[in-house]
């Protein structure tokens, strides 16, 4: 079993699946039918097979694991290079599993071309499930800049009345970002001599080098978190785009810019990224207290939903800048539980969107009465999203606020003001949504959940409270990669780093 | 085995009640989570045989193992923890009861039923913690029961915004625990509460560099986790959430003020007595914040009409009494009167329910009066639970709060003499509050319409039994539980820490005779003026109340906390975020950034050659373009 090329199958079944649905032809509606039928079966066996990645993967093995290589542009000594270690490994399960959960939920919500609208779905599975296992820097560009084009493609085709503004916005933030990333790879396989990400992961590179490379990086990178300044692409983009659209940009695609600074900026550009975390530190309390107060002021759901995503990711820079494992193990916490909880928000909202067609919180009030399961699934993620003790979102902010505070007191007091304006922007929502009088007419006979939707809910519930609960379920087996990661990043500080 | 049962009975109880109380209905929801409520008591009470042995921890499963940051899900079992799970337990387990008669005729009982027992859940975590993280897991964990619970009727304006308002001023509490968590952490690599006493001592009088300043290294945890001790137990100037807590259904109240919740405060400075004795600076902010809070909320309590408000008040200034005693180092005293509190208090709550159920839901004070004849249960309990509040000797307050205040007067710690003089005035508001409750709602002319007269009828056995036997602990648990204050400290065996020279409870029997009778003092004069306003001659409190306009609306108004919050954070918040997100969002970044691009790519790009457009296009060839000013610049800038 081990043999076989694991990670490939994953990468490229749902690939298959697409071409698959491509050849479907006849009636409109057989047509729609089977092409989710097709498309819940590719998603349904890559999570399965995904599953199996994480059993064979051991723990305890530095490095990376089910490692394929090939020759690919051999002139060029660029190879077709897949891995994963301890951290790609959680983002490749989260978006198998999201992308089944994508599928299951616009079962009934999506009606307009079904059949390309799978086929976006299943490429982008396969664009995200790429780039995490990557391991080659040509072909990590290609999954990571690839991704871009469905992403767009859906909030351009199936998005809101202002979609066209929202897509050339999110295409005008990752233009710049996307050059300068290309420039920085280049500059590094001529100065490394490889492509190879494992042993780029162990080469020197001259300091003032580094802060060039690191800045180029850091505009793709924060882009895509994103980090202040270079968030107002994401309010737009969250609002038009269709809700397992949002679902795979908050879940996912956020992460993306995380990961980044994970793979290359701590580890490849260590003295460069100590150079910087002031930097990072101050724009990421920026982020958390203004986005809070913007989230504050919003009457769009899915923008405040946005804007909390905004919010939670600076608690992730924060916590992958700061130079010990709490920092870094709760960054990569606080990014998978934010995959879970802000994906089923945005999936809360498209609930209640494809029923009354309004994302305005004044269009709400009172919902409980009508939706008690919704109001107990929206409480639950409510709740996730503000931290509570118990749900997955309180494991990555305390690990990031405790890690933080060895560091610098000033950062981790700073964020974790964030937990107070986080609940008022939340409970304040939840209040004007689901509490209050059922007064509106035409909310008078919205109906509850419909199984498809409990089912795409409930993994994320289960997630939310097993992570919650225990959390070294998923810290465990990431522990080695943090501490090759934190390695490379803290001995640039000459052991100042660690206190 | 015995503990586990004890804490997770309640958890297993609102699972059952809340995933499946629909489908199980009403009858099957209250059986089955007063079934575990009483399950869980039953343990508390056999638990108590461990009273004085040694402390041991039952493990149950890591948490979280980051590095040196290890983190247990486990319970400890000690005297401190001990006492608490039986107050939490057995007082919880009455509340219970007594919903299933008060909530009868409500829609959602299987979810109150599910709320009620996950309250309870949380608050047992929260006591027997073993380290801080799950204590924080309870602290929180009782913050979001007492928002859901609060909030229970959440068809109301008022009920929603008095849980947001619970859940928000907590959060601001915690904002502080977090941190004194993550300096805990900082200090003894730490987080368990075995290492840091054990490593307590060897921190005193250290100084710290922390936050750009250099601070006494245990005063800054303790300052830090006592900021979360005002958020939750509704202390200066964190105290706004519990009045307008009351919004919730009554046993709500009963449980928040009694059992759960706001005694969490009190309980953490006592199981953080081993560093508090080590931290001299703290302890004197506690003393004056609890003193100064029994105070403030015995003044607002004076002149509320609103039954449960008045009790609300009540519970504010007595849990100021107990932090008083905590920071004078007479951290027994201070539990001891949280534990004799909870029965009158529950009482009260309890009885003040019965009352309103009897009043066709009427709170007012103003349109009660005179039916004590037709609630004599009831009333009688309320007068057993109002003695025990003002210390009538004999009865449980008595012993408690006597203890306080001989304490502050014995001890000689920072603002000890503040304490005592604020007590000994805040024992004369209680006694007079706590008698104009009295004759306000059950003496006089009625003052309620006949219609709702006619309906005045004694609560059914499901509510007066739970207050029959609160009343017997609001009489009896005080003299019971006199051992609490052991001098020498052998009923604690060890789980409140008190150094050498801390000589307090000694010290507090050889007090001047004058101040021994000083709280019966208070209690006559009270007691005696309520009764001369609110019997002899009612006209009186108007007359004094329109004499004294300002100083009567002062205390109407609580202060004027609210409107000062408002202004000072809420309103700016939220203008702040409009200024934010129009003015910067879309009116710097938006305008000058990817807007401000777009427009002049366009412009440009109509001008220039006839590119095909489309965004595909633009993107090549800005990204080609890129590149060879880049790599150009880099061979020949950097490398040259």
């Amino acid at each position: 079993m081990t043999d076989w090329p694991l990670l490939s199958l994953v990468t490229f079944l749902p690939l298959v699946g697409a071409a698959f649905i491509l050849f479907i032809r006849g009636e409109p509606d057989i047509v729609a039918q089977n092409s989710r039928a097709v498309a819940l079966w590719t998603a349904l066996v890559t999570f399965l097979l995904s599953l199996l990645v994480w059993v064979h993967f051991d723990p305890a093995q530095p490095g990376f694991q089910l490692v394929e290589r090939a020759p690919w542009l051999s002139g060029l000594g660029i190879d077709y290079h897949m891995g994963v270690d301890g951290i790609s490994l959680w983002f490749v399960l989260l978006s198998t599993l999201l992308t089944l959960v994508c599928v299951i939920g616009s079962w009934y919500s999506v009606t307009e071309r079904v059949k390309e609208y799978m086929v976006a779905f299943l490429v982008m599975d396969t664009l995200m499930v790429g780039v995490f296992c990557a391991i080659d820097l040509v072909l990590f560009y290609l999954f990571f800049e690839g991704i871009l084009i469905p992403m767009y493609l859906i909030i351009g085709i199936w998005g809101g009345p202002r979609r066209i503004y929202a897509a050339f916005k999110f295409f005008l933030y990752t233009l710049a970002g996307s050059v300068l990333f290309l420039v920085a790879l280049i500059v590094l396989y001529l100065e490394a001599g490889t492509t190879s990400i494992p042993h780029l992961l162990t080469a020197k590179i001259d300091p003032t080098v580094q802060k060039w490379l690191w800045l180029a990086m850091f505009a793709s990178f924060a882009v895509k978190v994103p980090m202040w300044p270079f968030h107002t692409w994401l309010p737009d983009a969250h609002v038009e785009a269709p809700t397992a659209g949002s679902v795979l940009l908050a879940g996912v695609l956020l992460k993306l810019g995380g990961y980044g600074f994970l793979r290359f900026s701590l580890p490849m550009l260590p003295e460069a990224s100590q150079f910087f975390a002031p930097l990072v530190f101050a724009l990421s309390i920026v982020a958390i207290v203004y986005t809070s107060l913007v989230a504050l002021a919003q009457t769009d759901m899915k923008k405040l939903i946005a804007y909390s995503s905004v919010a939670h990711m600076g608690i992730v820079t924060i916590g992958i800048f700061t130079p010990n494992a709490l920092g870094i193990a709760g960054s990569i916490v606080q990014m998978l539980s934010h995959g879970f909880v802000s994906a089923a928000l945005f999936m809360v909202v498209g609930v209640v969107y494809d029923r009354i067609h309004s994302r305005d919180i004044e269009a709400y009030g009172g919902l409980a009465e009508r939706m008690p399961v919704y109001a107990t699934v929206f409480m639950l993620f409510m709740l996730a999203s503000v931290g509570l003790p118990g749900t997955s979102g309180f494991v990555g902010e305390i690990l990031v606020i405790v890690g933080a505070f060895q560091h610098n007191a000033w950062v981790a007091a700073l964020a974790a003001t964030g937990t107070i304006l986080g609940a008022a922007y939340m409970l304040w929502l939840y209040r004007r949504v689901v509490f209050g009088a059922l007064v509106k007419d035409s909310l008078a006979a919205i109906r509850d959940l419909r199984p498809n939707e409990i089912l795409a809910f409930a993994p994320l519930v289960l997630l939310a409270l097993v992570m919650g609960v225990y959390p070294q379920f998923f810290l465990a087996p990431m522990a080695v990669s943090v501490a090759a990661v934190l390695e490379r990043f803290s001995a640039a500080a000459g052991g100042l780093a660690l206190r | 085995m015995l503990h586990v049962l004890l804490v997770f009975s309640p958890l297993a109880g609102a699972a059952i009640a809340g995933l499946f109380g629909r489908l199980i209905g009403d009858r099957a929801s209250q059986l089955v989570t007063c079934g575990l409520m009483a399950l869980s008591a039953l343990c508390a009470i056999i638990g108590l045989r461990q009273l004085g042995e040694e402390p041991y921890t039952v493990p149950l499963f890591t948490w979280m193992l980051v590095d040196g940051f290890a983190v247990d899900w486990a319970l400890r079992v000690d005297t401190l923890s001990t006492v608490m799970m039986f107050v939490v337990s057995c007082i919880s387990f009455l509340i219970h009861v007594y919903s299933i008669g008060y909530m009868a005729h409500d829609d959602s009982i299987p979810r109150f039923f599910a709320y009620l027992s996950f309250f309870t859940f949380a608050m047992l975590m929260l006591v027997t913690s073993d380290n801080l993280l799950q204590l924080y897991f309870g602290w929180e964990g009782v913050g979001v029961a007492s928002y859901l619970l609060i909030g229970f009727w959440y068809t109301r304006p008022s009920a929603c915004a008095a849980a947001i308002k619970a859940f928000i001023v907590n959060r601001v509490g915690d904002f502080g625990l977090a941190l004194g968590v993550a300096a805990t952490f900082f200090i003894f690599d730490s987080i368990s509460y075995d290492e840091i006493f054990r490593a307590a001592p060897r921190f005193a009088d250290t100084q710290l560099a922390i936050f750009g300043a250099s601070f006494d290294t245990l005063t800054l945890i303790c300052v830090l986790l006592f900021v979360g001790a005002i958020g939750k137990s509704a202390q200066l100037p964190l105290h706004t959430w519990l009045p307008d807590a009351m919004e919730g259904p009554t046993p709500v109240s009963a449980l928040i003020h009694a059992a759960t919740m706001v005694t969490a405060g009190v309980f953490l400075v006592a199981r953080f007595s081993p560093l508090f004795e080590y931290a001299p600076e703290a302890q004197a902010l506690v003393t004056a914040i609890g003193a100064s809070t029994a105070f403030f909320a015995a003044t607002v309590g004076l002149v509320q009409n609103d039954i449960k408000r008045v009790i609300a008040y009540s519970t504010c200034s007595q849990l100021g009494y107990m932090f008083a005693a905590a920071g004078v180092g007479a951290y027994a005293a201070g539990i001891f009167h949280l534990y004799t509190h909870a029965f009158f208090k529950a009482l009260l709550f309890l009885g003040a329910g019965s009352v309103i159920h009897a009043m066709s839901d009427e709170q007012d004070m103003r349109r009660m009066g005179g039916i004590w004849r037709k609630l004599p249960l009831t009333y009688a309990a309320m007068w057993i639970g109002t003695l025990a509040l003002v210390g009538f000797p004999g009865t449980s307050g008595f012993f408690s709060k006597d203890a306080i205040i001989e304490a502050t007067f014995a001890a000689h710690a920072p603002f000890a003499g503040y304490a005592f003089g604020l007590l000994v005035l805040a024992a004369v508001l209680t006694a007079f509050y706590s008698g104009r409750l009295m004759f306000l709602t059950f003496h006089g002319d009625p003052r309620a319409d006949a219609h709702t007269m006619e309906h005045v009828h004694e609560s059914p056995p499901v509510m007066i039994v739970p207050l029959v036997l609160l009343a017997l602990g609001a009489l009896l648990a005080g003299w019971v539980g006199r051992d609490m204050l052991d001098p020498e400290g052998r009923f604690w065996a060890g789980a409140i820490v008190t150094l050498p020279d801390n000589r307090v409870l000694e010290e507090m029997h050889h007090v001047p005779t004058v101040v021994k009778l000083a709280p019966l003092f208070a209690l006559v004069l009270g007691l005696g003026l309520s009764w001369l306003f609110y019997v002899r001659s009612p006209q009186l409190p108007n007359q004094l109340a329109g004499r004294l306009r300002p100083l009567y609306r002062f205390l109407l108004e609580k202060w004027y906390f609210d409107e000062l919050y408002d202004a000072l954070f809420v309103r700016p918040a939220l203008a702040l975020g409009r200024i934010l997100w129009r003015g910067f969002d879309l009116g710097v970044i938006d305008r000058f950034g990817p807007d401000g691009v777009a427009v002049a790519t366009l412009a440009a790009a109509r001008r220039a050659v006839r590119l095909q457009t489309g965004y595909v296009y633009h993107y090549a060839f800005a990204m080609l373009i890129g590149i060879v000013a880049l790599l150009s610049w880099y061979l020949f800038v950097v490398r040259g």
